[in-house]
């Protein structure tokens, strides 16, 4: 039972440290959310990566930086209804 | 077979990446002048501005193997000296001091905080340094922000304290800076946005309703802790923000850049608000809204100001007014904000201002600018707009203001730094018959992109050119006597006489110097403290002081065939072989050593080194043969004229030169023997300054001539001058001392000399023909010549003409209105306003429009006019987006433009309605174009490719082959042979290689008895191609857009069944495996580069060289793989890695196989750029490293710049 519980507790220290580990009742909307968030944040990072869609899109950097970010407060979209 | 990879290559950075992502300033030396810090790609670069010059010249620059994310410079109270902190990809906050005196950076904390890698929630993205230097704050996209203390010990040193952390989870950063609070606790501001809410809300109001807060952080230094001190919402838009001044000099607060508006904001003060002016113009959108993308805050003497800048280039000039009290002082109250055009620079990714007056801008593309102020706005007729007009509230409409733009006013365009960014596209071919390819390459965006030719070479910048009435043979200049600084007269030599020039305010001829004007002259020399002598074929001319003259005859019956020199001592070869030599006497004559030296065959060349410093003579003179050997002959008076050493070589020598340069091995300066053959190779070898004996000798080929050598001095150190077909130049690398061969791009010399005057103190002087040239090489730190040709557009791909020197590029901006709406739009005006300025799109870009798009074909001609000659432009919003020369079987082979265009595209989420496939003629030798037809298809065709006498298209998914019709193309076959979207299409014979947008490579076979494209392998793994190149008919390279470089090898078995003969149904009905093709490729070679990779060849470099796979990079990188021959040098350069990773760990923190293996590990990769870290280390390191490899230092030192030189420059 320790043990159990002890894995628990390291589980959710994981989950509050690292946004994004999963769990068992993890639902496809927060598993692509954190994707999504995840890449958007990755093509933030990456300068070279922000650079390409920037000469793509013909947008300065910056505001396909703020873009991005903004896309990362949407996420995936609203969240489904929930079944009380 | 070895469970390594079995294919090794070797890969190099030929140029570094120009994009700079990050640029700082501060007093790095720790002395008043001010430098710039830049970080581009990996590589962090310390540049020195030279205000009197208006120059800006890099020092020094090293590669951290990681990402640099952000910078930050600080300074501690009291110090003079600022430090650098790193963001970067190590998961860990790196703290580095700029050493002058040793030009090196310097770690002084490394302190880890989380994970590796650019991530979500690990700090890095974000760096603000308090401005009084006590605390830093690092934070990342997500929720994580750590406050760092800074702080200075007993012993002075910097010291920095364990993270405190100022969490928040669900929130994301948009900005974040330090606030200026003077010597208050220090304070950092965020932008922030919290969708905790929006996560829960499956109604989406949440979301709506969600507000973007400036939060406030204090970090309280008593009780150590950090707290969230205060937040306001602001604009929901809002993406910057600039510090405002505080303490003794401001109010303190932050500016709040949003779209349309800036707002002054600060916890005890009133918020203001200016909207940012519009561009007024006939074409101009009057409703769109702009961004500030860059700005800086200068402060200076108790006043200061900011400069914003614009999507659209404009910056903006924005004053703070204050309060006065009755008394006329200024109280620290905020009154309003004035905010007034300035002027127009490229988009900056940092804009910097220096105290002496100087702007910087680090382009987002295109080269980088550097201004000089001429004034600061403060008197000129801009309308200023101020805060008093419009509510702080961002939710009160207003009416949008404008402004006329214009050219400079207040700045003055001082230098343009090159800047290959981004990178587009390349092709490496030889058009103009040199003996080595060029580079040709498009990049840039928007009106200033460029179509760029690139070659190895020096600049050289010419000063005179005069022609003479007969042909020279020879020049020398000198000096009058030992204390003059500069040279007195110029000495040429013809076949028959000798003439003499005077250096002055005009060169003229001098008569009465003494000198024998009936003979040529064989050397010219100032000897001992004022004297001069002049060596004839008859005899030696010894010119005193006084005009005294004494004459040494030369043996009769013989004649002087060659004859070397310096200060102290004279050696002439005879006809005969013999040498004879001569020493200057305390009394300033020249004594003749009492024995002649036979030689065993006929002298050609000469040469006695320079005496050292403190010495009395050189000790050796290297004489050259004709049975093709070199002799070192001692000169020390107990050993005169004694062999030391032999060299054996290839042709009889032309030249020799003994020499002292800079050496990267000993770290101090090491004799050399340059020698030149009559082959035309040049060869150099390290003299050993005791025994004589010649050691580490390297080869190079300079050309068909026989080579020349002379000593000259160029940027304070000494270089060697080798003429053969075309000039060259030896010196040490500035960063590296390692001993660099780079061509001059020159006319051809045939004689080459030192020459320095008050105008020109390190030129040179050469002949070419009658003319007599003098020129100098201003830069030794870049030796990449750039030719760039300006472009409409931002150009997508281009291909060569199949015979003509020329290229087609196809251009297309997005967002950008038509020449065709603009021309309607400014007749309107025209019609109801009257005439209207048009501003020069270079300098200002094109009229914008969402959903438009502007595209089209120029032809460009690199090598005789150097410009665009044909510019045709497209129609109906197409953009171009893919281009090939297809030779059309059914046309009798001939050759037609094809364009790929996409209508009404947009780029994200990614959409067309449809594309077409242009046909062109070429006509006038192609330099226009004739357009012949088009045909619709479904989809972008983004791969064209000639095939067969035929063309391959990549649409969508498919990929189809067409023939050329009279009205339209046919449809010969088709296959759907890839997931997603083809790219990029390769072929060799049969083979197609075909690749995917995110599914990696595809190999199809075509099979023509049946008509039929079938694709028989596939990859395992989802690489998001960009770029890629067949190496041989199995292999493909390729690159993708998270930066890898890799290679693909189809099995043997695989590749033989697909070629066999007969209908290819085993392969068709061959079972597929797991969704995909029968087969899988191998993974031969896989490495990461950080930039993505935008094309790639199989070519050779150098005249000579090996086939080497060339890549380009968008930041502006070239750089290659060159395969190992033997497996030995594989084993050495491997553990030549490993002990450089472990004594040399990389600046920023990230382990190196770690950076390397960023998505997949490292395979069959050696990273030169490490191993050439070698040259970098100081002395005890490489000889702790040789000895670990059981080496010596000058031979790691050759292994490692054998391996570029070989085959790059």
């Amino acid at each position: 039972m320790a043990d159990k519980l002890r894995t628990l507790q390291n589980l959710e220290a994981l989950q509050a440290r690292y946004i994004g580990t999963g769990h068992a009742d993890t639902t496809k909307y927060e598993w692509t959310s954190n994707i999504l968030r995840d890449s958007y944040s990755s093509y933030v990072g990456h300068n070279p990566l922000l650079s390409y869609m920037s000469v793509g899109m013909g947008e300065p950097k910056e505001k396909v930086r703020t873009m991005m970010l903004e896309k990362m407060v949407r996420g995936a979209g609203n969240p489904p209804e929930t079944q009380e | 077979m070895a469970t390594t990879s079995h294919m090794f290559m070797y890969s190099l950075t030929i140029q570094p990446p120009t994009a700079i992502t990050q640029a700082i300033l501060g007093q790095f030396s720790g002395t008043k002048e001010q430098q710039i810090v830049t970080a581009s790609g990996s590589k962090l670069t310390i540049h020195r501005p030279d205000p009197s010059q208006g120059k800006v010249t890099p020092i020094f620059s090293q590669d951290v193997f990681g990402i640099i994310r952000s910078l930050a410079a600080f300074r501690l109270a009291g110090s003079n000296k600022d430090y650098i902190i790193i963001g970067s990809d190590s998961g860990r906050i790196t703290i580095i001091e700029y050493v002058p005196s040793q030009n090196r950076f310097n770690r002084i904390h490394l302190e880890t905080f989380g994970k590796s890698g650019v991530r979500r929630v690990v700090p890095g993205q974000y760096l603000a340094v308090d401005p009084k230097g006590r605390a830093c704050l690092i934070a990342s996209v997500e929720k994580n922000k750590l406050v760092y203390v800074l702080n200075r010990n007993s012993q002075a040193e910097l010291t920095i304290s364990s993270p405190l952390e100022a969490h928040k989870p669900q929130t994301l950063v948009f900005a974040m800076i330090s606030l200026d609070v003077g010597y208050e606790n220090p304070v950092f501001a965020a932008l922030e946005v919290d969708y905790s809410e929006a996560d829960q809300d499956p109604t989406g109001l949440a979301y709506e309703e969600i507000e973007k807060v400036l939060v406030y952080y204090e970090l309280d230094l008593g009780l150590n802790h950090v707290v969230r001190k205060w937040s306001d919402p602001v604009d929901r838009t809002a993406n910057m923000l600039f510090q405002v001044p505080g303490g003794a000099d401001g109010p303190s607060g932050v500016l709040v850049c949003a779209e349309d508006s800036v707002t002054y904001r600060h916890s005890n003060q009133d918020a203001f608000r200016v909207p940012i002016p519009r561009r007024r113009g006939p074409t101009e959108n009057p409703e769109r809204k702009r961004t500030i993308v860059s700005g800086v805050m200068h402060k200076m003497r108790g006043a200061f100001f900011f400069l914003l800048q614009t999507d659209d280039g404009d910056m903006f000039k924005l004053n703070l007014e204050m309060v006065e009290d009755e008394n006329g002082q200024l109280t620290g109250e905020v009154q309003r904000l004035k905010i007034k055009y300035f002027d127009t620079v490229p988009v900056a990714s940092n804009l910097l201002i220096l105290k002496s007056g100087f702007l910087y801008v680090a382009s987002e593309a295109g080269n980088h600018h550097f201004y000089q102020f001429e004034k600061l706005g403060d008197d000129d007729e801009e309308t200023e707009f101020s805060s008093d007009d419009y509510s702080a509230d961002p939710s009160v409409p207003y009416d949008p203001i404008f402004f006329q733009p214009r050219t400079y006013e207040n700045l003055n365009l001082m230098e343009t730094i090159n800047s290959l960014n981004p990178l587009i596209d390349s092709k490496i071919t030889n058009l103009t018959e040199d003996d080595a390819p060029q580079i040709y390459s498009v990049g840039g965006t928007g009106a200033r992109s460029t179509f760029r030719t690139l070659k190895h070479g020096l600049e050289v910048s010419e000063i005179v050119e005069s022609e003479l009435r007969t042909v020279p043979s020879a020049v020398w200049t000198t000096k009058l006597t030992r204390s003059d600084e500069y040279d007195a007269y110029i000495v040429l030599s013809f076949a028959n006489g000798t003439l003499v020039l005077g250096i002055g305010e005009v060169v003229e001829e001098v008569t009465d110097t003494g000198f024998l004007s009936t003979a040529p002259t064989l050397a010219v020399q100032q000897l001992g403290e004022d004297s001069l002598i002049q060596v004839h074929p008859r005899g030696i001319r010894h010119l005193l002081a006084g005009g005294r003259v004494n004459e040494w005859p030369a043996p009769q019956h013989r004649s002087i065939v060659a004859a070397a020199t310096n200060e102290r001592q004279v050696a002439v070869a005879l006809s005969s072989g013999e040498i004879v030599y001569f020493e200057m006497d305390t009394d300033g004559t020249l004594a003749e050593y009492d024995e002649r030296r036979q030689m065993s065959g006929t002298v050609t060349c000469l040469s006695l080194g320079q005496v050292p410093e403190g010495r009395m003579r050189s000790s050796f003179l290297a004489v050259g043969c004709d049975d093709s050997t070199v002799r070192i002959l001692s000169l020390d008076p107990d050993s005169t004229l004694e062999n030391k050493s032999v060299q054996a070589l290839t042709s009889a020598p032309s030249a020799l030169s003994i020499m002292a340069m800079a050496d990267s091995s000993s770290g101090g300066t090491t004799l050399y023997l340059h020698i030149g053959l009559y082959s035309g190779v040049y060869l150099r070898t390290v003299l050993d300054e005791v025994t004589g004996e010649l050691s580490d000798t390297r080869t190079r080929f300079l050309g068909a001539k026989p080579v020349k050598l002379s000593q000259v001095s160029v940027k304070g150190q000494t270089a060697v001058l080798a003429l053969s077909s075309r000039p060259w130049l030896g010196y040490s690398d500035i960063q590296t001392k390692s001993f660099m061969l780079t061509p001059l791009d020159y006319v051809g010399l045939e004689w080459g000399w030192n020459f320095s005057s008050e105008q020109c103190v390190e030129g040179m002087i050469g002949i070419q023909g009658r003319n007599l040239r003098i020129f100098s090489i201003e830069k030794l730190d870049n030796n990449m010549l750039q030719e760039s040709i300006p472009l409409a557009y931002t150009p997508r791909r281009f291909v060569k003409h199949p015979d003509q020197p020329l290229f087609y590029v196809i251009e297309s901006d997005n967002g950008v209105l038509s020449p065709a709406t603009r021309q309607s739009l400014i007749q309107d005006s025209e019609s109801r306003n009257g005439e209207a300025a048009i501003l020069p799109p270079e300098e200002f870009g094109y009229p914008r429009g969402t959903g438009h798009w502007a595209s089209c074909i120029q032809i460009v001609d690199p090598i005789s006019t150097k410009s665009v000659v044909f510019t045709l432009d497209l129609e109906d919003n197409e953009a171009a987006v893919s281009v090939a020369a297809v030779p059309f079987s059914s046309q009798d082979d001939e050759t037609f433009l094809v364009v790929g265009t996409s209508k009404d595209m947009s780029v994200s989420p990614p959409s067309s309605g449809g594309g077409f496939i242009h046909i062109y003629r070429f006509q006038e030798d192609g330099r226009e174009l004739e357009f012949i037809h088009k045909t619709k298809v479904e989809e972008p065709p983004l791969a064209l490719l000639g095939f067969q006498g035929r063309l391959l298209a990549g649409i969508g998914s498919t990929l189809r082959l067409y023939d050329l019709g009279m009205k339209q193309l046919l449809r010969k076959c088709q296959a759907p042979v890839v997931p997603k979207t083809i790219v990029g299409l390769q072929t060799q014979g049969s083979r197609i290689v075909v690749s995917d947008v995110r599914e990696s490579v595809t190999f199809v076979v075509y099979k023509f008895q049946e008509n039929v494209l079938i694709p028989f392998v596939d990859d395992s793994i989802a690489r998001w191609t960009t770029s890629t190149a067949m190496v041989d008919y199995e292999t493909v390279a390729g690159g993708d857009k998270f930066g890898n470089l890799w290679m693909m090898r189809c099995p043997g078995k695989v590749s033989e069944q697909a070629d066999e003969d007969g209908s290819g149904a085993h392969l068709v009905h061959e079972r597929g495996y797991l969704q995909g093709t029968p087969n899988r490729l191998e993974l031969m070679v896989h490495y990461y580069t950080q930039d993505i990779p935008t094309s790639l060849h199989k070519t050779q470099l150098v005249a000579g060289g090996r086939d080497i796979v060339v890549w380009t990079g968008l930041q502006g990188t070239i750089g290659m793989f060159v395969p190992f021959a033997s497996r030995e040098d594989v084993d050495f350069f491997q553990s030549l890695e490993m002990q450089l990773a472990a004594q040399h760990p990389p600046l920023a923190g990230r382990d190196h196989l770690m950076y390397r293996g960023y998505y997949a590990p490292v395979k069959g990769v050696i990273d030169g750029d490490l191993c050439e870290m070698y040259f970098l280390l100081p002395n005890d390191t490489k000889m702790m490293i040789a000895a670990e490899l059981d080496r010596s230092v000058r031979e790691i030192e050759r292994k490692i710049s054998d391996m570029r030189t070989r085959v790059a420059y």
